[in-house]
């Protein structure tokens, strides 16, 4: 808990007297902690959000076959998943913590349970919008329907997919600040760091404009995919 | 499992605490919706009327999405130190993306034919938003106040942090109300969660215009 008032004297030994007075932004305290701090996490950040995006594309992958080829099971996936979607991420680490633990598999459940909403429904959406001329055309002209899935509604979906996979990443990377509530890990754990070490601004500034800065890079680096794959698509 | 049992047992014996909590999480949530709604409605549906700003809309909605609850919440303990307003500032600015994007694409995005049709009876831009734009995009503004609804209470838990009460309270003190008191939260903030989005739902589904049957 965050007690007010009081004096502040962050906890890092002998600092310049902005880190003693808690001055809004000490760039010595950012060099002096770089290194021990700053980039350990960042490296942490993108290892928690990278895992669970792959898990997570994967899985809305493998779902999204399933539930475009047999329309039976697309209302039970989008409900299933649009529940999960619904949990409040703290509540949802804590309802795991008693089946998994406190553990790196409990923070990235939570992490993929969150990314297949979007991959699915965006998936499933690119594949429904390909018109049925064109899918009728390539069986016409001997495609088998595996052929058919690969070379015309798969990359006809491509644009719809991508989209999805930049939503889910930059949301992704933004729900693992909340990691440290379970595990000492991502750019999270200095922020919370600095929010019970009576509030230490400087930390705060930093850590939280690296996961802003990391969530627009990865979607920047997301748009050149975009490009190099769908040239078609003018966005 | 014995967690579990142990969870519903807490919520059994301490329905006060949990009611209170509730309270107050609604409290901070349903502060931090209004005002987004005032501030990011009329914005989202004006442009949305004048098929302008696309810009904004488009933008205001990536880097909302980029924005993390938790780093919001210390922004807003950093610069607004601790109480009400700091946690209701950031959630504000965390509701606006999805109410604005989506009122604005709601409007954007409806049948040009029926707008022209309703210049052509003489209706003035106000009225052709009011009476025409707004009740046929009406599903999709209300499909952003959900997805701001579900961002604001999962949100108003992490702010326990910074001094916010609600639910969060108990999940982040573990020390005080043990591992049963703290999953019994966790699922009580998402029975909340579920609650608002289902309301929504159903006014959304309530909300869409039905085809008339021609006479």
């Amino acid at each position: 808990m965050i007690v007010a008032g009081g004096p502040v004297i962050p906890n890092f030994g002998s600092g310049s007297s902005c880190e003693v007075n808690n001055g809004w932004f000490c760039t010595d305290w950012v060099r002096q902690h770089w290194s021990d701090t700053l980039q350990p996490a960042l490296l942490q950040h993108v290892e928690l959000a990278a895992i669970a995006i792959g898990v997570g594309f994967v899985i809305a992958f493998a779902l999204a076959l399933v539930g475009f080829r047999f329309r039976l099971v697309d209302p039970p996936i989008g409900i299933v998943s649009d529940f999960l979607y619904t949990i409040p991420s703290l509540a949802l680490f804590q309802i795991l913590v008693p089946f998994t633990g406190i553990s790196l598999l409990t923070v990235e459940i939570a992490l993929v349970s969150y990314t297949l909403l979007i991959l699915y429904r965006n998936m499933i959406e690119g594949l429904r919008a390909v018109p049925e001329d064109v899918v009728d055309a390539a069986r016409g002209s001997g495609f088998t329907r595996a052929q058919t899935f690969r070379r015309v509604e798969l990359p006809l979906a491509l644009p719809a997919i991508l989209t999805g996979l930049r939503v889910a990443t930059v949301s992704t990377i933004s729900i693992a600040t909340i990691a440290p509530f379970v595990i000492a890990k991502g750019l999270g754990q200095p922020i919370y760091a600095a929010l019970s070490q009576d509030i230490f601004k400087t930390e705060i500034f930093t850590a939280g404009g690296m996961v802003i800065a990391l969530a627009l890079v990865a979607d920047g680096l997301l748009v050149l995919l975009q490009r190099r794959l769908t040239p078609w698509v003018r966005a | 499992m014995k967690t579990f049992i142990n969870a519903f047992r807490f919520m059994a014996d301490n329905p006060h605490l949990l009611l209170a909590k509730t309270g107050e999480h609604l409290e901070l949530s349903g502060a931090a919706l209004g005002i987004a709604l005032v501030l990011a409605l009329p914005i989202g549906l004006w442009l949305g009327h004048l098929h302008r700003g696309l810009f904004v809309a488009a933008s205001v909605s990536n880097v909302g999405r980029a924005l993390p609850s938790l780093v919001l919440i210390a922004f807003g303990l950093t610069i607004l130190g601790v109480g009400f307003w700091n946690n209701t500032a950031a959630l504000v600015v965390l509701a606006i993306p999805p109410i604005l994007t989506n009122a604005y694409f709601a409007i954007d995005t409806v049948d040009r034919d029926a707008v022209e049709a309703a210049r052509g009876m003489g209706m003035t831009g106000r009225q052709v938003l009011l009476q025409v734009e707004l009740p046929l995009g009406l599903p999709f503004v209300l499909a952003g106040i959900r997805i701001a609804a579900i961002f604001v209470i999962a949100t108003a838990t992490i702010a326990a942090v910074a001094g916010g009460g609600g639910l969060g309270q108990i999940i982040v003190n573990q020390a005080s109300y043990g591992l049963s008191g703290v999953v019994a939260a966790s699922l009580w903030v998402s029975a909340l969660a579920f609650l608002a989005a289902f309301i929504l739902s159903v006014i959304r589904r309530a909300a869409s215009p039905r085809p008339v049957p021609l006479p």
